[in-house]
């Protein structure tokens, strides 16, 4: 990164405008050079907005911690965090069992809905740039069912319970998520720009198909575990052991490093895969990696917490209306409102029926799908999202 | 400079028996079957010169245009871009002395003017190692943008988005990320498809200005072929992927040419103010003896 050094450029504008341009004087043209200064991403327009961001996701983790079946004040929590982060665990014991609910409950639960939803909304600006369509969500594009079929397969042959658990099971939901991103492209690339509902289509299917297989292997395991399945397949929010949370903040920062390397040639193929090529991008290798990546982190976040829908598409949409579509910011920025997103989400999940609890997957489902629809309708009139 | 600012002497391209074809179906978007789209094509384009190539539908223009600029590679034959094999050479080296304006340049996500003509800069910044995932343009990249916004007459326009301005617009927007790229070589795909008469005027002179100012060499592909005699220093006439005639407009807008290849009559006569060859197309005989009767 580099800190542009503004202060002689004005002049050099001038300089350079004049030699250049017969017509026009040199203060007009150094008003246009700012306001086409203002429409491009700058690296302060960069950190402020991500920091206000990331106080804006830090407030609502705290305040989701308050809530629950127990009732904590907030202070309470905050007081708790700060013992905590003091003197460690230990420190906490004076707050008896509400610093258990806060620090083994509550914020092992908070986090992981940050993670979850970040890396959603982070791998839905993925393939929405590659497969040029503001309505792609690994979910809807049966990415994310993929990845449950491959976490369920390696459920079912006993992996999923033993310590190999931790690894094997995000690489197996890998694997499944790959082979539908492989899928879903082929069809989206087979001639050449594909109309939206097609790619729709395409996705509806292959959800089927592995909805399909995923039901078999449910119907053919025992009661007891066939419904942790079905919880899990749901999307919920269930806090992993603390080495599986390890595991999955690893592939997340490694999966999320990838992506944020690659946003800039990723607005230049929102242009297209040729534009993009003469322009300089080497199309090929940014596409496997994109894939890659998005495999990755789905695979990570689905065998951790099921099929969570929607936040992959509602939250970069919602995201690119209001700071614009420069992939640098935009993918950063979603991932911040995603996670925020997810856990304000499923802060509704656990209290809506408190003490019982819904998966957060159905609040997504029912806020995001209608939303969903709409888009769709919106877009039919010939509008551009 | 750069250190490509070697204009005047000599080759943009020199092509050595080019041939082509779309291997996949879904590459494929004229044609028919395996049939070679290009069939050994050999020619030479001149530094500074504007080249215009024309045909029928299918004839392989786009395709050529395309594999100038590598965004498709050939099966067989060479070309070599100022001295240099362009199979040899980097997709951002070649990004950096070949601009593509191609014929579908939509955008279904809402950038801004700026940020697309800012695009412009990525070949360059990638050379110096900047810009691959982060790093900000900087205000020599801003001075380019603007420059290359107010030839084209697209300044204004910068807060606007892309996907919400009209098809001149967007198009004169294509034209100045093209010139953002510092390029030696314009390449244009159907630049005045679509758009109306004025706009099509518009395109056409900020071309011949660029040519004359920036000593540019464009090769663009064009339908119209009263356009592209009014524009060009020569015309290619590619007929089933071959050089049917290549040659000064004089020389291809000739009726026997025209009707080889077209396969269908046409007036040729000279046009008022430049004297080139300007194309007809024969009308329904004058003299209607029902509407001389009314």
């Amino acid at each position: 990164m580099r800190i542009t050094g503004w202060k002689n450029e004005s002049s050099k504008e001038t300089e350079g405008s004049a030699a250049v341009f017969s017509v026009g004087n040199p203060v007009e043209q150094s008003t246009v050079t700012a306001s086409i200064e203002q429409s491009v991403l700058s690296a302060r327009r960069w950190v402020v907005t991500m920091l206000t961001l990331a106080v804006a996701s830090l407030l609502v983790m705290m305040a989701s911690l308050r809530f629950g079946a127990e009732e904590i004040g907030l202070a309470d929590s905050a007081r708790i965090l700060l013992q905590a982060l003091r003197y460690g665990e230990a420190g906490t014991d004076s707050f008896g069992s509400s610093g258990v609910i806060i620090l083994q409950v509550r914020l092992p639960r908070v986090l992981l809905g940050f993670m979850v939803g970040g890396s959603l909304a982070a791998v839905g600006v993925g393939l929405q740039a590659l497969l040029r369509n503001p309505l792609a969500d690994p979910y809807v594009l049966g990415i994310s069912s993929g990845a449950a079929l491959g976490a369920a397969v390696a459920i079912l042959f006993g992996i999923g319970t033993t310590v190999l658990a931790i690894t094997t099971l995000p690489l197996c939901a890998f694997v499944g998520g790959l082979m539908a991103i492989v899928i879903v492209y082929r069809v989206a690339a087979s001639y050449g720009r594909l109309p939206i509902h097609t790619l729709l289509l395409a996705g509806v299917i292959l959800n089927a198909i592995f909805s399909a297989f995923i039901m078999f292997i449910t119907s053919i395991m025992d009661p007891n575990r066939s419904f942790g399945m079905m919880f899990w397949l749901m999307g919920t929010l269930t806090a992993p052991s603390y080495p599986a949370m390890v595991a999955l903040v690893l592939y997340l920062v490694v999966g999320g490093s990838i992506l944020l390397w690659q946003t800039q040639s990723l607005n230049l193929l929102t242009l297209g895969e040729e534009s993009a090529r003469s322009l300089g991008v080497e199309v090929e290798t940014v596409k496997k990696t994109v894939f890659f990546t998005s495999a990755l982190l789905t695979g990570a976040v689905v065998s951790v917490s099921g099929m969570i829908g929607f936040v992959g598409m509602v939250i970069p949409h919602a995201v690119r209306m209001v700071i614009g579509a420069d992939h640098r910011l935009l993918l950063p920025a979603s991932a911040l409102v995603g996670g925020t997103f997810l856990v304000a989400a499923d802060t509704v999940a656990r209290t809506v029926l408190a003490p019982a609890e819904i998966p957060v997957g159905i609040v997504t489902a029912l806020g995001g799908g209608p939303l969903f629809i709409y888009l769709l309708l919106y877009r039919k009139s010939g509008l551009a999202l | 400079m750069r250190e490509t600012e070697g204009l005047g002497n000599g080759r943009a391209y020199r092509v050595e028996r080019l041939r082509f074809r779309y291997r996949h179906d879904r590459d494929k978007q004229f044609g028919k079957g395996n049939e070679w789209a290009l069939k050994g094509l050999r020619f030479e384009v001149q530094s500074g010169e504007v080249l215009g190539v024309i045909g029928p539908n299918g004839s392989g223009k786009t395709s050529l245009l395309k594999l100038l600029s590598r965004v498709l590679r050939p099966q067989e034959g060479e070309i070599y871009l100022f001295g240099s094999q362009l199979a040899e050479m980097s997709q951002d080296a070649i990004a950096r002395l070949v601009a593509l304006v191609p014929q579908d340049s939509r955008q279904i996500f809402p950038f801004t003017i700026a940020e697309t003509v800012m695009m412009g800069r990525f070949p360059h910044h990638r050379s110096r190692g900047r810009l691959f995932g982060f790093g900000w343009e900087g205000p020599e990249d801003i001075r380019l943008a603007t420059q290359a916004m107010k030839e084209t007459d697209v300044a204004h326009l910068a807060h606007r988005s892309i996907d919400n301005v009209s098809g001149g617009e967007r198009q004169r927007a294509i034209i100045a990320r093209a010139l953002t790229q510092q390029p030696q070589v314009l390449l244009l795909d159907e630049p005045t498809a679509f758009l109306d008469l004025n706009h099509q005027l518009e395109i056409c002179t900020i071309l011949r200005r660029l040519n004359e100012k920036r000593g540019l060499t464009v090769v663009l592909v064009s339908h119209d072929l009263n356009l592209a005699s009014q524009y060009c220093d020569r015309l290619m006439l590619l007929k089933e992927g071959e050089i049917f005639r290549l040659g000064p407009p004089e020389e291809v807008i000739r009726p026997d040419v025209l009707a080889a290849v077209y396969r269908c009559e046409v007036l040729v006569d000279r046009h008022p103010m430049s004297g080139l060859p300007r194309v007809t197309l024969p009308g329904r005989s004058p003299v209607r003896p029902h509407v001389t009767e009314q």
